[in-house]
């Protein structure tokens, strides 16, 4: 079966190629990572990935499921939760609240119920908050539960937008450059985590990242971009001493 | 400073905070109910506070917390006033009955604004919503079968449950409009249901289904929330709730005509969002009161501030006196001085206090509680120059 593939998968904005035929196949379970130069498409294989972007080509298989026409409201339903470059958090609502979002895929009370707030709601709420205080001892949220977003430091936001990623309970976990913006420590509680996600939870782990620290640590498989096209494939040592993505990164 | 200990998941689920907060409110509730005997002239201008209670609510809803701005409101308020009159006295449905039906007929009207609004955002969504306002008060211009056309449409009295509500009642010896008193009594009770039903949607997935689309949609969305389905609900329960506030409204003024339900209305509920403070239910009511007051308080200023200016004035003179009573007399009876003053005040808001009267009322209180360690960078807002548009 195919856990997860892309085939040719293909985007162009205008005369832009920004994806131009990229095919691989992440397996269950492992940490597949995409690397490449700035602009290289990595991001915008996460945003056609998560159907935000329309794909000129090419298809996306899930689970044996074609997904390329999958609304992006359903992707999350389907077991794909991701992350945002740039933090896309829920600002003026606190770390809980963001949590509790994640959950949305999991909603099962009806508009009017929950108008009455009936008992059956509270019963599910309490169920989500149980999942949710799951992921907060997982990454060692506890002190920041009823704190806003916008009063977080940087650091802790890129966990809660992890957090909030874990609580759909995905069996695919989109991480775009899960070390941006981190300090050394940070990146490498980063690092712990990403395994952990993988070895304990068993959720199987797809990531662009340019901290090849990180990469290197954390990655069974890496794909190597350049200009929307694949240029290498294999293990973290394999990819950075291909000739290719040396002269990618350095020309020449 | 005091600490909530909290040891139950159920206590972040409850309807208030803590005890205090219970208490507080059920105090607040308790003034409410006993308020038309103390201040028995004012009783209509509080049965208006109440209403634009509701009215807020039904805004804040949609602006503060899904954050689709709206300035069509007046519009759903009409639809409610009229579709409520039009199936009480015209087609003789039960008092209670006619008014949620003004609440469904204003929901289906939300439905309808809502469904092509959802290809816009910001300020384009905005505009469409003034253009809806724009028709339907054409609407209420020409389809006199129902609305009465520019003549209007009197209401009568509310008769719930067979009884007709007229004439005078005394309560320890305060003699009050038996209708007025009722109008009060069924705005509150409305106000406080709707607030309760607020709330729950609040504390549930749908509400946090609302706050995450006004706080970043990509990410709602990326997390299963179907943009469409909860923008429109938001419309439709916004719409419902300002239905329900317009059938209340209609018997507040006793006579419908098109012209109330003008743009400025729309403007004045937006005005009650901004200055009470986006995003808070508190907010909704404090903005609610402090609209649907101050042109009470500038009535009444128009006829004593004159005279009482001119007595101060007077103990430097007689002439001086006469002079600044004559000058301010002039000052307070130009015509378009109330617009003008919510224009200043909603400039001030945003200039000043972005948080509105609830934002201030918060940082009052931590100022006491954390006094002498308060520090204003508390509520100080990073600008957020990281968040991509290009996905919107």
């Amino acid at each position: 079966m195919t856990f997860f593939a892309a085939e040719a998968l293909a985007i162009h904005f205008g005369g832009i190629r920004a994806v131009d035929g990229v095919s691989f196949a992440v397996e269950a379970g492992e940490v597949f990572t995409i690397i490449g130069p700035n602009g290289a498409g990595k991001t915008t294989i996460f945003n056609l990935v998560s159907r935000i972007y329309e794909p000129t080509e090419g298809r996306l298989v899930f689970c044996d499921e074609d997904i390329t026409r999958v609304p992006p409201h359903q992707i999350a339903r389907r077991g794909i939760a991701r992350t945002f470059q740039n933090i896309e958090l829920f600002e003026h609502a606190s770390v809980l609240q963001n949590l509790l979002l994640g959950r949305h895929a999991h909603k099962r009370s009806g508009f009017f119920s929950e108008l009455m707030f009936l008992p059956r709601v509270k019963r599910l709420e309490l169920e989500h908050r149980e999942a949710v205080e799951k992921v907060i001892d997982f990454l060692d949220l506890q002190p920041y539960r009823d704190t806003l977003i916008v009063n977080l430091p940087y650091g802790v936001r890129k966990v809660v937008e992890l957090g909030r990623a874990l609580c759909t309970e995905p069996k695919l976990l989109l991480l775009d450059e899960p070390s941006s913006g981190l300090n050394v420590e940070e990146t490498g509680d980063m690092a712990f985590w990403i395994e952990d996600i993988r070895d304990l939870l068993g959720i199987t782990v797809l990531m662009v990242e340019h901290d090849m620290s990180l990469v290197s640590a954390v990655s069974n498989r890496v794909l190597a971009l350049n200009y929307g096209r694949p240029i290498a494939t294999g293990t973290p040592r394999e990819v950075q001493e291909h000739p290719d993505v040396i002269r990618a990164y350095l020309g020449g | 400073m005091r600490f909530l200990f909290k040891t139950r998941y159920e206590q972040d689920l409850g309807l208030f905070r803590d005890g205090v907060q219970r208490n507080w409110h059920a105090a607040l509730l308790a003034v409410l109910v006993v308020l038309p005997l103390l201040l028995p002239d004012y009783i209509t201008d509080f049965s208006l506070v109440l209403i634009y209670g509701l009215c807020g609510l039904s805004l804040m809803a949609l602006a503060g917390f899904t954050g689709l701005v709206s300035l069509g409101h007046a519009a759903f308020l009409g639809i409610g006033a009229y579709a409520h009159v039009y199936f009480s006295q015209k087609l003789g449905v039960p008092w209670l009955l006619s008014v949620a039906l003004a609440g469904v007929v204003a929901a289906a009207a939300g439905v309808l604004v809502g469904l092509p609004a959802l290809r816009m955002t910001g300020v384009y969504l905005t505009i469409a919503t003034l253009a809806f306002a724009l028709i339907i008060q054409e609407v209420f211009n020409r389809w006199e079968t129902v609305t009465g056309g520019l003549s209007g449409e009197a209401v009568t009295e509310p008769v719930i449950f067979g009884v007709p509500l007229h004439g005078d009642a005394t309560i320890l010896g305060v003699t009050l409009s038996l209708g007025d008193l009722a109008l009060y009594f069924l705005c509150l009770v409305f106000l406080i249901a709707a607030l309760w039903l607020t709330r729950n949607l609040l504390r549930s997935p749908t509400g946090r289904a609302w706050v995450a689309i006004r706080d970043s949609e990509i990410a709602a969305q990326s997390m299963g929330v179907n943009l469409a389905v909860y923008k429109t609900m938001a419309f439709a329960y916004s719409a419902a709730l300002m239905g329900i506030a317009g059938a209340l409204f209609a018997h507040k003024v006793g006579f419908l005509a098109p012209d109330i339900f003008s743009v400025l209305l729309s403007i004045q509920f937006l005005l009650m969002v901004v200055v009470g403070g986006l995003g808070s239910l508190h907010g909704a009511l404090l903005g609610a009161t402090f609209v649907a007051l101050l042109p009470v308080v500038i009535a009444e200023a128009r006829d004593g501030l004159p005279d009482w200016l001119g007595q101060v004035f007077a103990l430097f003179g007689s002439k001086t006196g006469a002079a600044v009573s004559a000058a301010v007399d002039r000052f307070v009876k130009q015509p378009g001085l109330e617009p003008g003053v919510f224009g200043l005040i909603l400039v001030l808001f945003i200039l000043f206090e972005p948080q509105g009267l609830y934002g201030r009322w918060l940082k009052i209180k931590l100022y006491f509680s954390e006094f002498p360690l308060y520090k204003r960078e508390s509520f100080k807002r990073q600008k957020a120059f990281m968040k991509s548009d290009r996905l919107r």
